[in-house]
């Protein structure tokens, strides 16, 4: 009898215990995300989201932004269900949220206070009227430079300078011998990376990628005009080996005071006041990213944003996760945590309220002003079929500038002529489109 | 039991283990074949066709196709030529006792067992970076600029570095060959006034004839396939540079995500492949027969 009530006992506690167990369901969830400064602080601070939510372990994925991106892609394309979180940009959301591949974010709860987010960069993430990611942070392009080499030459730099006088700029500023260069840029080859810039630079020439028949339009003078004087600019007043050069590479010749402007994304602008991280802290100036003959699409609009495969099994885990780590508790938290000026840029009206933000970091205004104006539904001076100012919201864009990207930065180390390499990039790019069925003559024979 | 019926036991036996290898290579094989005749660009699941060998028109139109053709027949025919011709140097040179002749043996052979991304990040941060490689430092010691090796000379480095890898692997089998070179006849030959060039031409050399066609045609294998040195160091670039057509091939799949495409450039790099395969096999039992006569 005592037999029997012994193992009633354990019997009960085992039910019990997994009972509990069913009520604390341990939920593992796979985040991938890229190694930029935001990100890594994202992960440094979940601890304190895995301490207020028992139960939830989260499993980060952290890689450089190309690989990432693949794994996502092949991950997500295959139905793979390896991630429960994905951190996507304002390329893939919208793409991929048509395919049904992310679960819609609809009615989220009232203090997420939706109606925050800035309304260009919720409008990227955003297909048919529904949400299908929530911004982690948005970038315009800006410009820097270096208030004290331009006040030593008695130069100003105006509120949008335009890319000629960038170049007059830099003619002055460049002193290699010193270890100064006059202009940093993009010139590594991606379409992510050197494409982004020279995608606005295009722009501001006032060329276009397509024309309203979905025409490739790369053999056209504005093309030309742009990419041979990126590539004069670059390769007479830039660092050396300007091709091995992205965005990363870049901030760290910025913040070890070599470069005497760039031009890139305004997230930069967060590490570059920061003393811990640049040497350059007081002396760096922000303003408007250079116009030329227009200055409709002259600044790029990145989104990066957290979003949820529809391959989940987590989704309201998930959910409650991006939620929280796009909530302004958890901007405000960045901010205690990492110094005012570290919160997540542009993806809340607040942030810009805040008297305190906007007292402490220099490039919040010149931020605000380039995304309050940038508009990716009308990128170009011409007309075009696409949204998207430094890209092409249509599946094929990959394929068209990496190999544009790749054969431009070939280009910069002198591999071929411009107009060849214009000339090249034209053929590839219309047979690339007509095979995928954009122009053809006969439409009858269109997949 | 007789034995014809044991004999058809066994096969039926070996039959699984046989069919298991069949479909292991069959399969992907098939895939390849059937994805190589749809469009299917991995972003546009639902779009994907049948266009029968448009893949393949596009894939050898590519603007890039040419120089990968070229870039992977200069890597391969620059490696080889490096290590044939050094590694029969090298071997000749370390063949005769000397002290310390075992510790120099294993290292000339270790590089070979260095992973090739290892190797790849090795080459690229520690030697030939332009600003703080050991290259670098060599020719700002002698006052010279140093040279930007990736950028500047994209295709050299790496044929460089994948020399470097491959080297050992012909000095392993020339020095292992030249172990069973008849010693009395070398010693006649000097008896009889021959100089050490003679020795080594009408001698060492062929003697070395099957090793060389052995190492030729395991290298070449290999190399058509160079992959990671590649993507470590240079990313097929600046341009093409360094693209060839197994990286080709990569872009086509992971950076353009164009299935259809990459799986015709996947099948034409196995027809090359094998086409260099029945060259070299045609060699080699050439070198054979002409070895026995």
């Amino acid at each position: 009898m005592a037999r029997t009530t012994r193992l009633t006992a354990v019997a009960t506690m085992a039910t019990t215990m997994l009972i509990a167990g069913a009520a604390h369901a341990d939920a593992t969830l796979t985040i991938g995300t890229v190694n930029n400064a935001d990100m890594v602080r994202m992960q440094a601070l979940s601890g304190e989201y895995e301490k207020t939510h028992p139960g939830v372990h989260l499993n980060w994925v952290v890689l450089e932004e190309n690989t990432l991106r693949q794994r996502l892609t092949t991950d997500i394309a295959t139905h793979g269900g390896q991630f429960d979180v994905m951190t996507i940009g304002a390329y893939e959301a919208p793409l991929w949220g048509a395919q049904q591949w992310l679960k819609p974010l609809d009615n989220l709860p009232g203090d997420y206070d939706i109606n925050d987010l800035f309304p260009n960069v919720r409008e990227q993430l955003t297909v048919d009227g529904h949400l299908y990611a929530v911004p982690f942070y948005a970038e315009a392009s800006i410009t820097f430079y270096r208030k004290d080499l331009f006040a030593a030459r008695g130069l100003t730099m105006p509120e949008q300078p335009t890319w000629q006088q960038i170049r007059e700029f830099a003619t002055k500023l460049h002193d290699p011998s010193h270890g100064m260069y006059g202009v940093c840029l993009r010139g590594k080859a991606g379409w992510g990376e050197n494409m982004a810039l020279l995608g606005t630079i295009v722009n501001s020439y006032g060329g276009r990628w397509f024309d309203p028949g979905w025409k490739p339009q790369i053999d056209t003078p504005p093309w030309h005009e742009a990419v041979k004087f990126y590539i004069d600019l670059l390769s007479h007043y830039g660092p050396p080996g300007p091709s091995d050069n992205g965005f990363n590479e870049n901030l760290a010749l910025f913040a070890a005071g070599r470069c005497a402007m760039w031009v890139d994304a305004s997230v930069a602008g967060g590490t570059l006041v920061n003393p811990k991280e640049s040497t350059v802290t007081d002396k760096v100036g922000f303003t408007r990213a250079p116009k030329q003959m227009t200055d409709r699409g002259s600044s790029w609009l990145w989104v990066w944003s957290l979003a949820i495969p529809a391959s989940t099994r987590q989704f309201n885990e998930a959910r409650d996760f991006i939620l929280w780590a796009t909530s302004r508790p958890y901007l405000q938290r960045v901010g205690e945590r990492y110094g005012i000026s570290s919160t997540p840029p542009g993806t809340r009206l607040s942030t810009y309220d805040s008297a305190a933000y906007m007292n402490t970091a220099p490039f919040a205004k010149v931020t605000f002003d380039s995304l309050k104006a940038v508009d990716p539904a009308h990128p170009t001076l011409l007309p075009v079929p696409y949204k998207g100012i430094q890209l092409v919201s249509i599946p094929e864009f990959q394929a068209v500038a990496t190999l544009v990207g790749r054969l431009i930065a070939g280009a910069l180390t002198g591999r071929g002529q411009v107009d060849d390499v214009l000339h090249t990039c034209q053929n590839a790019v219309e047979r690339t489109m007509k095979r995928a069925g954009y122009y053809q003559p006969n439409k009858a024979e269109q997949p | 039991m007789s034995s014809k019926a044991k004999t058809q036991a066994e096969r039926l036996l070996a039959q699984p283990a046989t069919l298991m290898l069949f479909a292991w290579m069959i399969v992907p094989l098939a895939m390849t074949v059937y994805f190589s005749v749809q469009y299917f660009n991995l972003l546009y699941p639902n779009k994907s066709s049948f266009v029968g060998l448009e893949n393949f028109a596009y894939f050898f139109t590519y603007p890039s196709f040419w120089t990968s053709i070229l870039n992977t027949v200069l890597l391969v025919g620059c490696v080889l030529l490096v290590t044939v011709v050094g590694g029969v140097l090298i071997s000749v040179l370390v063949d005769d006792h000397f002290p310390g002749q075992g510790i120099v043996r294993m290292l000339l052979i270790s590089p070979f067992f260095v992973m090739p991304t290892v190797a790849a990040l090795t080459w690229k941060n520690l030697l030939m970076n332009p600003v703080s490689g050991f290259f670098a430092w060599i020719a700002t010691s002698l006052g010279m600029t140093p040279v930007n090796w990736f950028a500047d000379w994209p295709l050299l480095s790496v044929i460089m570095v994948v020399a470097w890898e491959w080297l050992p692997f012909a000095i392993l089998i020339f020095v292992t060959a030249l172990q069973s070179m008849d010693r009395e006849q070398k010693e006649a030959a000097q008896m009889d006034g021959a100089k050490a060039w003679d020795i080594f031409w009408h001698l060492t050399l062929p003697h070395l004839r099957r090793p060389i066609a052995v190492v030729i045609m395991v290298e070449a294998i290999f190399l058509l396939n160079v992959f990671a040195e590649i993507f470590v160091t240079t990313n097929g670039g600046p341009g093409d540079a360094t693209t060839n057509v197994p990286f080709l091939v990569y872009t086509q799949a992971l950076l353009e995500f164009d299935v259809g495409a990459a799986s015709a450039g996947g099948l034409f790099a196995v027809v090359l492949a094998n086409l260099v395969s029945i060259f070299l096999v045609r060699l080699i039992g050439k070198s054979l027969t002409a070895g026995a006569k």
